[in-house]
């Protein structure tokens, strides 16, 4: 079966489907084993994708499975996709917001995971990613979009140094208050320990 | 003070022979008394630092019951507490405040380790924010081991702070 | 100028203190409060006093290594914090794991949500002065704590679910002492409901204290016992069925009072459904291996994945990024308790001291998890 191509070139390979099923299982006492079903095929994320996609031109989509959508925009697009998402997609709380250090392109990359209250779409989960450059990581706050970003946005500003504008109180939620260093969650930071 | 020893005359030694005599008779029973006093009704300060925690509630919950060896939770404040068990990581953010609950505590007091992470730093050795230990920062008594410890180990670590206090040889604790 | 400025006209009626970290009625935790009276105006959490660095730990040790770490962080539920993880890394590795595997990690994990919501109600019990909750829940915990022995090998620290399925097989005693278990604890719930859902001091305490709208519930995110005393009917476990979830039979409980009475009560109709799914899953275990083979160092192919289960506090999700090598390249852990504690200033403004530890721990918010 096809997977959805998608037109971006990203490092990251959607899962394959015809890959292996699993090293051999003992003969002895194990039913017989049933062939891995074909996995179904992503209609749902397809179809939030086309909507995304038709509305913003510009939105890359990342990959796609049954519950799990991820599209990538820039900084100064992203508040209107997360309003986009919020109110005529129907995501309305965050799950969770995470920051990802890609240091051999010099980037770093902050992705808002969104669910969804929506009966019969609650088991969907859309990741809005922005990606900024490694050296001046400006980008809004989505407090007002959706407001269960406010302590997410403290920490993944305080781990990989990422100026969230707007946002009312960005100080140190998990580090101790006098945190001198690097943003320890950046990759040419070095665990003492290490 | 050696020019006070060279002159032992007879007064001095009936002086010192009495004061033998009264250790004997009101020093040593006073200082077992304290003592006994002391170990049998050690009050913990209620600071629970990390995952260890549990094992502490297990530890005071109806199957093991910490109460029965004396160690009663203290609600009240810490100047009247004399036991900390720092259980689990003390963290960087943690650590000036364990130093300054330490002194506030009133003397005698003494201090169980318990669990890996406040021994040596455990299982969070090359974490950017984990203590290696916390007798860098406090003294430490009785070191319990474990990951984290059961609650029958924690027992008897307190056990054995107990031994430890009925052969302390002062009054005033240290 | 904020009602707590210093140079606000109400500046010296209004004091501001710390629950802090000392504090029998906070935990590892400190709560910065402004205090009108005996009345909040303002308040403001400040965790992190237990922040040990687990992510950037996660990416110096390898897939297998990563196991005994993180369960870690919410070590009253330690299954259910694994149990996200290894959905992760096999849905990366793209593993079946045998079916033996997926009912023993169920087992497992309901045990663990006993576990964690008896400990939830003890405290709850603990700060509203009911001791008899204390001491009945902590004594009782102790016989799944047993039984979790049993099977896992350590009393809290089991690290049994593991990427590839489940660390070893359940011995023969321990399911005939699970149906047992199962069975006695049935009749101690209705006990519980008798002791302390009905009991009038506990009405008193906890009625209508901190009451969360299902409208703010969606908006700042709340998951798990708190969304569901809330009208929500948020279940990671019925909406993408997990590890032959969907075998079992049970039902998700709602209340729609959204106090603190509610968050409570459905923590016990949340365990009776836990022991509905475990004597099922006893009583027919299939037969067959238990793992996968994975070996100690197992290379896990490039791809990005985001895995979400329902733990006891709620939902617990890990986005996984590998990038081929044996290590994750970033490993970011959404734990429920940060996706609840945004609910806590909301909720207390303007309530009395006494009930502020009422309000917190019904959230079951629980400051290890948080701080990672």
């Amino acid at each position: 079966m096809s997977k959805a191509s998608d037109p971006s070139a990203s490092a990251v390979a959607p899962t394959q489907a015809t890959a292996q099923t699993g090293p051999p299982k003992p003969a002895t006492t194990s039913p017989p084993a049933s062939p891995t079903p074909p996995k179904p095929e992503p209609i749902r994320a397809k179809g939030f994708a086309s909507q995304i996609v038709a509305r913003f031109p510009d939105v890359k989509v990342e990959w796609m499975k049954e519950r799990r959508l991820k599209v990538s925009t820039t900084p100064s697009r992203i508040r209107e996709v997360g309003l986009f998402a919020r109110d005529t997609l129907g995501f309305d709380h965050i799950s969770t917001v995470s920051g990802v250090d890609w240091i051999a392109k010099n980037q770093l990359e902050v992705e808002y995971f969104v669910g969804s209250s929506t009966p019969g779409q609650e088991d969907f989960i859309l990741a809005v990613s922005e990606i900024v450059a490694r050296d001046n990581p400006v980008v809004p706050t989505l407090i007002d979009v959706w407001r269960g970003a406010d302590y997410h946005e403290r920490e993944t500003h305080e781990m990989f140094g990422i100026n969230f504008q707007g946002h009312p109180n960005q100080s140190h939620i998990l580090l101790p208050e006098d945190w001198n260093d690097l943003p320890p969650l950046r990759k040419d930071y070095v665990s003492p320990g290490r | 003070m050696v020019a006070a020893q060279q002159k032992t005359g007879a007064f001095q030694v009936l002086v010192g022979k009495i004061d033998d005599v009264l250790q004997y008779a009101i020093g040593d029973p006073m200082r077992y008394l304290a003592n006994w006093g002391r170990l049998y009704s050690l009050w913990p300060v209620h600071l629970e630092t990390a995952c260890c925690s549990v094992e502490v509630g297990a530890a005071a919950g109806s199957r093991f019951d910490i109460e029965r060896f004396g160690a009663l939770e203290a609600f009240g404040s810490l100047r009247a507490c004399d036991l900390i068990i720092v259980m689990g990581t003390v963290t960087r953010k943690l650590a000036p405040r364990l130093k300054l609950i330490y002194d506030q505590m009133a003397e005698p007091k003494w201090v169980i380790a318990m669990g890996a992470c406040s021994i040596t730093g455990g299982l969070y050795f090359d974490s950017y924010n984990v203590l290696r230990g916390i007798d860098d920062i406090i003294p430490v008594d009785v070191y319990v081991p474990g990951c984290p410890p059961r609650a029958e180990a924690l027992i008897q670590g307190l056990v054995l702070l107990q031994e430890k206090i009925r052969r302390m040889p002062t009054l005033s604790g240290r | 100028m904020t009602v707590e400025s210093e140079y606000s006209p109400d500046a010296d009626r209004i004091m501001s203190v710390s629950l802090g970290p000392q504090h029998p009625g906070a935990g590892h935790f400190r709560i910065r409060l402004w205090l009108d009276g005996d009345y909040v105006v303002r308040s403001e959490p400040d965790p992190g006093y237990v922040h040990r660095g687990e992510e950037k730990m996660g990416e110096y040790r390898n897939y297998i290594q990563n196991v005994p770490h993180l369960e870690r962080p919410v070590i009253l539920d330690s299954s259910n914090i694994l149990f996200a993880y290894s959905l992760g890394v096999d849905e990366l590795m793209n593993s079946k794991i045998p079916p033996r595997g997926q009912y023993l990690r169920v087992i497992m994990s309901e045990i663990n949500r006993i576990i964690s919501h008896m400990y939830f109600l003890a405290i709850q019990g603990y700060f509203m002065g009911h001791t008899t909750m204390i001491t009945w829940c902590m004594g009782d915990r102790d016989f799944w704590i047993d039984l979790g022995e049993r099977i896992g090998g350590a009393r809290v620290t089991f690290a049994y679910t593991i990427p590839g399925g489940v660390r070893n097989d359940i011995p023969p005693y321990a399911i005939e002492k699970g149906l047992k278990t199962c069975d006695w604890f049935d009749k101690r719930m209705d006990e519980y409901e008798k002791i302390f859902f009905s009991n009038p001091m506990v009405h008193q305490r906890s009625d209508g204290i901190g009451v969360l709208s299902r409208a703010d519930a969606i908006a700042l995110g709340a998951t798990g016992t708190v969304a569901r005393a809330s009208g929500l009917t948020f279940d990671v476990r019925k909406d993408e069925p997990y590890s032959s979830y969907e075998d079992f039979e049970f039902k998700t409980p709602v209340l729609t009072q959204g106090d603190s009475w509610a968050r409570a009560y459905v923590a016990l109709l949340d365990m009776r459904e836990a022991v509905k799914i475990v004597r099922q899953a006893l009583k027919k275990l299939p037969q067959g291996p238990v793992r996968l083979k994975l070996g100690p160092q197992p290379r896990v192919p490039a791809g990005e994945v985001y895995a979400r289960t329902e733990a006891a506090r709620g939902e617990m999700s890990y986005h996984i990024i590998s990038d081929g090598s044996p290590r994750p390249y970033r490993l970011k852990i959404g734990v429920p308790s940060s996706k609840n504690l945004r609910v806590l200033p909301h909720l207390l403004k303007g309530v009395h001291v006494a009930d502020i530890p009422v309000i917190y721990w019904g959230l079951n918010y629980w400051p290890v998890e948080f701080d990672r």
